[in-house]
């Protein structure tokens, strides 16, 4: 698979029928932000696997990654601020920051909720360029009792492999029940697992709560798997989805179904009100899918984990593109999944 | 035109009511409240026969449409390419049950 970063926007040759922005103004709908309750890091962009519709272009061979800098000025950020109580570990697969360990526990010793974007396959895979084993993870996540969230495309081995590369299916099932053997997704643990659902092509998403009952059902009676809760998210147009939709004449069709597809309701509950997502640079975004984008949160110098500035950045304009089609299409689209009925 | 059934096309369907406008909304009312609500059956269930009705008039593009909607309504592969088989099999048996009305004219014709 071409790993090689992606320099093809989401901008490039947009119909005007796809402006975010004037959709919102047509519809006389304001979305300024609500809070920062979460701060979502993207800790590094170096990943053991190269997913097909991966938005941040995630490989094995990427080596961005926070400064110890950076990682002290989250700490200290979410030290200053009660209100920011979730830290949400993305990347990449964030377990392969050096300093991935030592950051999940001082969250912790601060009372934050840190969230994981665990893809399972590390666990066995290990550090893809050192070798080194991640096989504690289930262990030392238990032990800090972090929230893992991981992607699971599908309860059988076609799509998810599809997807997310040949095997992948049969590690994530080894890795699943590692996690269960220590209590996470078990009845009464307070070991909070939750899958993630996308779609592996130009759909929607199915409706959440059947997923999650067909998930659920799929994995106990066939491998003896529990988890909490299912997420579906839907594909986001940008990076490498982006390009396989362009290569295969399906791009414009795409927009045109998340553009019919616009929900109001989804459209309120965007994430991006809530949450500020940081890059391995310590730069500020309204969401993930920004940050790969390149679209810097409308801050000014507040726009930085270094000069964090909660009134400054409660007062931006979030920045919409196309591709926040993608979040309000159905039943909605957030890293916590729907965000409409 | 020089080609029959362009997938664009699909997107058409709307344009059935460029002379009959009324009989148009009444005919998209009925196809989204069967097809696009939860009622007896869920819709999944919907676009899964419908996917089979699809294949059995061999209609392509209510093949890409159903095809897309059963993955939309999370169906998956298997239990789609089930329901081909179910359209296919009945066709079969369709096929073979006329054959009683062979055997019933083979009676009255052989003495």
């Amino acid at each position: 698979m071409d790993d090689a970063p992606i320099t093809l926007t989401q901008l490039d040759g947009e119909l005007p029928r796809h402006d975010f922005a004037a959709l919102l103004a047509a519809r006389a709908l304001q979305l300024p932000p609500r809070s920062v309750e979460t701060l979502q890091v993207n800790l590094t962009k170096l990943c053991n696997q190269a997913c097909r519709h991966c938005h941040v272009d995630s490989s094995p061979s990427r080596t961005e990654a926070l400064s110890p800098e950076g990682v002290a000025a989250v700490l200290e950020v979410l030290a200053r601020h009660p209100q920011i109580g979730k830290l949400d570990l993305t990347g990449g697969a964030p377990e392969l920051h050096p300093q991935f360990d030592e950051l999940v526990r001082a969250a912790v010793r601060l009372g934050k909720q840190v969230m994981v974007r665990h893809n399972l396959t590390v666990q066995l895979d290990g550090h893809p360029q050192t070798g080194e084993s991640k096989a504690y993870l289930p262990a030392f996540f238990a032990e800090q009792g972090v929230e893992v969230i991981s992607s699971l495309p599908y309860w059988q081995e076609f799509f998810t492999d599809s997807q997310r590369g040949k095997g992948v299916f049969g590690k994530s099932i080894t890795a699943m029940q590692r996690l269960n053997a220590v209590g996470y997704g078990i009845e009464g643990s307070g070991l909070v697992f939750n899958l993630v659902y996308n779609p592996v092509g130009p759909y929607l998403p199915a409706a959440q709560a059947g997923l999650e009952a067909d998930y659920k059902r799929e994995l106990r009676d066939k491998f003896g798997l529990h988890f909490n809760n299912l997420y579906t998210i839907t594909n986001m147009p940008i990076h490498r989805f982006a390009l396989h939709l362009r290569k295969s004449g399906q791009y414009q069709a795409y927009m045109d179904k998340l553009l019919a597809a616009f929900n109001p309701a989804a459209a309120e509950g965007v994430m991006c009100r809530s949450l500020i997502s940081v890059d391995h640079r310590g730069r500020l975004y309204d969401c993930d899918f920004n940050q790969q984008l390149g679209l810097v949160a409308e801050a000014g110098a507040s726009a930085s984990l270094f000069d964090f500035d909660y009134q400054a950045l409660m007062s931006r304009r979030i920045r919409w593109g196309s591709h926040c089609l993608g979040c309000t299409a159905g039943a909605g689209s957030s890293c916590g999944g729907a965000t409409a009925g | 035109m020089s080609n029959y059934f362009e997938s664009e096309d699909l997107a058409k369907f709307g344009q059935i009511g460029r002379h009959a406008p009324k009989l148009a909304e009444d005919f998209f009312k009925y196809y989204g409240n069967v097809t696009a609500t939860d009622g007896a059956l869920s819709k999944r269930e919907k676009a899964l026969i419908a996917l089979a009705v699809a294949h059995a008039q061999k209609c392509a593009y209510c093949i890409d449409a159903y095809t897309t909607q059963c993955l939309e309504t999370g169906s998956n592969p298997e239990q789609m390419m089930e329901a081909v088989h179910v359209a296919a099999v009945m066709q079969a048996g369709i096929t073979l049950a006329h054959s009683v009305q062979m055997y019933n004219h083979l009676d009255k014709l052989v003495l």
